[in-house]
Parts: structure tokens; sequence; C-alpha cells
């Protein structure tokens, strides 16, 4: 039985563009799959559908077998959902948050406490205190235990680092490999390209498309052109010059680099006939070398080819 | 050297928490400068004192040659501020939104009206100039914020995490502009939680616990520290 199946899922807002076109994909029972891709691509529509809060206008969606519409009482008993907006009571606390939302799922605090015990360890010496009044970090681990608390078997996660420094985000995926571990299948969205390969599939969406679906690895491993990397003195500058390069190829800055891609079939000359181009341009280099591509030059690549249907 | 901004010992105390702790520092005009540090080290309290926003508890700082204690009427004239959550309104069109914040800002109509259009022309969307901000994609009205920051010609802009969940395409589309716009001397002062963006910038300062930890050029602080990513330097102060 497969945890997740979206099928053939469309949603059009009034008078907007299709929020989602025909959304297909499956998720494995244990699974970690990631939703990657920009805001407005269409993420928090596909998980409002699939968390029984909002209608596709075609399309099915199962959780285990259950229609999310039809079985939706019993889809919201199987599904814990952290929503991409602090949605606890501030004026409660956090204990008392917790208690509530275990009420509701008839669950109890004691009952689960396994679950969440790696979270709750950090959460305890805050229990008195209410929920409004605790950091951003705070917050967000005490509506990951609320979310969990009922032990449910799919785990959706709306944006949960947007925003989150990259030392917390650290501790946040950590915190998700070890729910993975207690065989509770989660489904999390990320605009964040690194986080990707934390994943063990992902589907990069834009504009609410699902442009492809594969394990990080893979999707790495088909990167369409030859990657190289430099070191540029002046990265901004340099990419006007780029700009004059005869060789096909696209380029892009990438931290203290610029990433150079070659379409070019002839692999073996790309080198000297880039860097001779770069000689008679004066552009002064360092450390020019064949890397291979991360999830953000497939993302990057990916969108270049589908170039055009922006807006 | 007369700096763009010049902080000096500036604290902020709400009740018994210090959320910025004596800091100091100064940024050339011209210069990309980046503000990095985990959620909840004072960034966001940091820059409300230099937007003269929020009064420091002691300290001082010279904002475009204003004084922040004596000139902040000044300074908001003088300074550009793009918020993370950019507040374009959805149900005006682009060319009203850009109306609406020059004039708040004084620039004079026709004065205007020319900026507004060489200003949509250069981000390539003078022919969506009537089209409602609510309709366009999100990489298009952050750039139009931003350039709605610019129309009152600011010595500073104030840019907080712009390039918070876009596409990895237009996050490099929008630091061309910033590179662009600097080019033309305006200091850029720009917070991100994206670590190659950091090396986008002459300086960065990290922030932790209300103190200023270090500041310089990424490549001095790699050296400096014998690492290899500001995202390591980064995982150093923040460690708690």
């Amino acid at each position: 039985m497969q945890a997740v199946v979206v099928d053939h899922i469309n949603k059009c807002y009034a008078d907007k563009v299709a929020a989602l076109r025909d959304v297909s994909f499956t998720v494995n029972q244990g699974e970690i799959f990631g939703l990657v891709g920009p805001d407005g691509a269409g993420k928090t529509s596909l998980f409002n559908i699939m968390t029984t809060l909002l209608f596709a206008d075609t399309g099915t969606v199962t959780l285990l077998d259950n229609d999310v519409e039809n079985d939706y009482k019993k889809v919201r008993s199987i599904i814990g959902y952290l929503p991409g907006v602090f949605s606890l009571y501030p004026d409660l606390t956090v204990e008392e948050n917790l208690r509530f939302f275990a009420t509701m799922y008839k669950s109890s605090l004691k009952d689960n406490m396994p679950i969440i015990r790696p979270i709750w360890g950090q959460l305890s010496p805050f229990k008195t205190r209410k929920a409004g009044k605790l950091s951003g970090g705070m917050k967000q681990k005490l509506a990951l235990c609320c979310a969990l608390i009922h032990k449910p078997e799919i785990l959706f996660l709306d944006e949960p680092t947007t925003g989150v420094d990259p030392v917390s985000r650290k501790e946040f995926w950590d915190i998700l490999k070890s729910i993975q571990k207690q065989n509770i299948t989660v489904v999390v969205s990320t605009p964040y390209m690194d986080e990707a390969t934390r994943c063990d599939r992902i589907a990069l969406i834009q504009n609410g498309e699902i442009i492809k679906i594969d394990p990080p690895v893979k999707i790495v491993k088909e990167f369409n052109g030859t990657l190289y990397s430099i070191r540029v003195k002046q990265i901004f500058e340099t990419l006007d010059v780029m700009e004059r390069c005869p060789i096909d190829s696209n380029f892009y800055p990438y931290g203290e680099y610029v990433h150079v891609v070659f379409y070019d079939k002839d692999t073996t000359t790309i080198k000297e006939r880039f860097a001779a181009f770069l000689n008679e341009n004066g552009v002064e280099y360092t450390d020019m070398e064949e890397i291979a591509p991360s999830i953000e030059d497939c993302f990057i690549e990916l969108m270049e080819r589908r170039d055009g249907v922006q807006y | 050297m007369v700096f763009s901004i010049d902080v000096q010992d500036l604290m902020k105390k709400f009740g018994d928490f210090t959320a910025v702790d004596h800091i100091t520092f100064q940024v050339k005009r011209g210069e990309i400068f980046g503000f990095l540090g985990a959620n909840g080290a004072g960034k966001t309290t940091a820059m409300k004192m230099m937007c003269g926003l929020l009064r420091p508890t002691s300290g001082n700082a010279t904002i475009a040659g204003y004084s922040l204690k004596t000139q902040s009427k000044q300074i908001k004239k003088s300074i550009g501020y793009m918020s993370q959550k950019f507040s374009l309104y959805n149900d005006l069109s682009l060319f009203e939104n850009m109306q609406l914040y020059g004039t708040i800002y004084g620039v004079k109509p026709a004065i205007l009206k020319e900026r507004i259009h060489d200003s949509l022309e250069d981000l390539g969307m003078d022919k969506y100039a009537n089209k409602l901000v609510g309709s366009i994609p999100l990489g298009w009205k952050q750039k139009l914020a931003f350039a709605t920051a610019l129309l009152h010609q600011p010595d500073i802009v104030f840019l907080d995490e712009p390039t918070s969940g876009v596409d990895p395409i237009v996050r490099r589309e929008f630091w061309e502009r910033i590179y662009k716009t600097a080019s033309t001397g305006v200091t850029i002062f720009v917070t991100t939680h994206y670590m190659d963006e950091a090396e986008y910038c002459e300086r960065i300062s990290i922030m932790s616990h209300g103190k200023l930890m270090l500041i310089g050029t990424p490549t001095q602080i790699k050296i400096d520290m014998k690492v290899d990513t500001i995202e390591e330097v980064f995982g150093k102060f923040v460690k708690r």
C-alpha cells in the first residue's frame, strides 16, 4: 500500500491562473518525500488538498487507501499537519497546548510520549511558558509535538524551515530523520534546495507543475550539461563579460564561485576554449574545474529549459 | 573617509533583556554589507534603530550623515527600506503602487512619473504597468518592491531578507540588481539566511545574542577562521 497517492490533481482559483496542473505522484510508506520549489509554485495548495482542507477541481488523493474527500474523517485521524503559519494558541502554555491537541484526538501525553520524547527534551524546560512567548525555533518544535501527539501515520509539514537560520534548519532535519525511524511517512515542502538532499525522493515543483520526481542522487546524475566552477574576483562584472562567450553555455553566481554549464558536445576541448575566451577578455580567474552539480544547479537547469512559461 | 553608516556603541534593552549589546561598525558609501545572524540574534532590532523606527537605549549612529538621536526625520528621507513581507498593495497596479510610495516620499509628480517609467522599463515590466500587483509572480513583486524603495533616490537601502522563498534564478537576478544599484553609489545593507548570498557581499558581519561577533570580507573571515565556507563560520558562532 502507498502512503500517499496523488492522481491528476488540478486546482484553479477564481480569476487566477491554474495553481496546480495535472499533479500526480506517490509516496511510499516510511519515506521522507520533499516538495521543493519557490513561493507561489503551488506547494501550499497541494498540502491543503492532501490534508482535507481544500477540494481539488479534478483528480483524487488517497492516503493509505482512504480518499481525502469521501473518507475525510478517517484521513484526519491518521495524519499530522504542521501548517506554514504558526497555528497554536499563544495564550495557552506549552503543556496546555499539547494536552489540548492530545485530547482532541482522544489521545494522551502519557500514551504517546515516546514519539515526541526527542523533541520534548528540548521543550520541557519551558512547559509552563505561554506558547506566544516562545522563540521562533521553540514554537516550531512545539507545533511539531502537537502534530505528532496522536501518533499519526503520515506527517505533513508545509515549509517548516522557511526563514529559519541554517543551524536551526539542520537541527530540524535531524529531528525529521528520527521521526522517520518510528515508521512515520513524512511529506515536507521547502524552498531551500540544499534540504532536498535530506529527502529520500523529491518532487521539483514550479508554476503548479511537477517538473521532476526522483531521488536527489538520480536528479543530480541526469544533469544535462558539463558543469565547471571558477573563482573570479568580481563576480557580477564577470557575468557581463560571459554574455559574449561564443560557447553554448549558461552561467550564474554560486556563492564565491561562478558556475558555468556547457551544452557544447565537444567536452574534451571546452576547458581550453573557455580559458582562451577568458584570457582574451582579460578576466582573471583561479580554480577552474569540472564539478558535480548540486540540486540547485539541477533546478536552475530544469527551469531554464522551460523558460517562457514563467508568466 | 565619511561613512554611509557609522554605528557607535548602539544598545537596546527591553526590560532586563539586552536585544542589541553595544554594537559598533561602519559601512562605506556604495558598499554591499551583509548583516547575518541566527533568528533572535538582534538583527531586526538593530535595523529598526538604524532606520529611525526605534529609539536606542544608549549609543548613537550616523546614518547618511544624520544623527540618529536628533535627526531621525532626515534619516527616514535618506533611506529606502524593503521588508521580507514587502508591503506592496495587491489591489493597486504596478504604476499605482510606485506612485503611492514616491508621493509619500515627496517626489515631485512630474519627476516621479518619469522615474516610474524608467524604472518599469528597466525591469522589463513597462507593458504590465496597469496590471494589479496581486496578479504578478512573487519574483516580480520582489524586484518591484526593490525598485519602489529606490524611487526617492535614497543614499542607503535596507533589505530585510529580500530573497526569502523565491526560486534560485530569481534570487540571482535580484543580486544582479543589487550590484547594479550599488555601482551607482547607493549603500546596500542586507540580511539573508542564504549563506551563498553572504559571499556576494563585500563585507559581512555576524550577530549572536545581541553582540557583533565578527566583521570582514567573506574571504578574509574564512582565512582567519581556517574554514572553507561561510556556513561553517556561521555554525561556530550560532551554536547554543
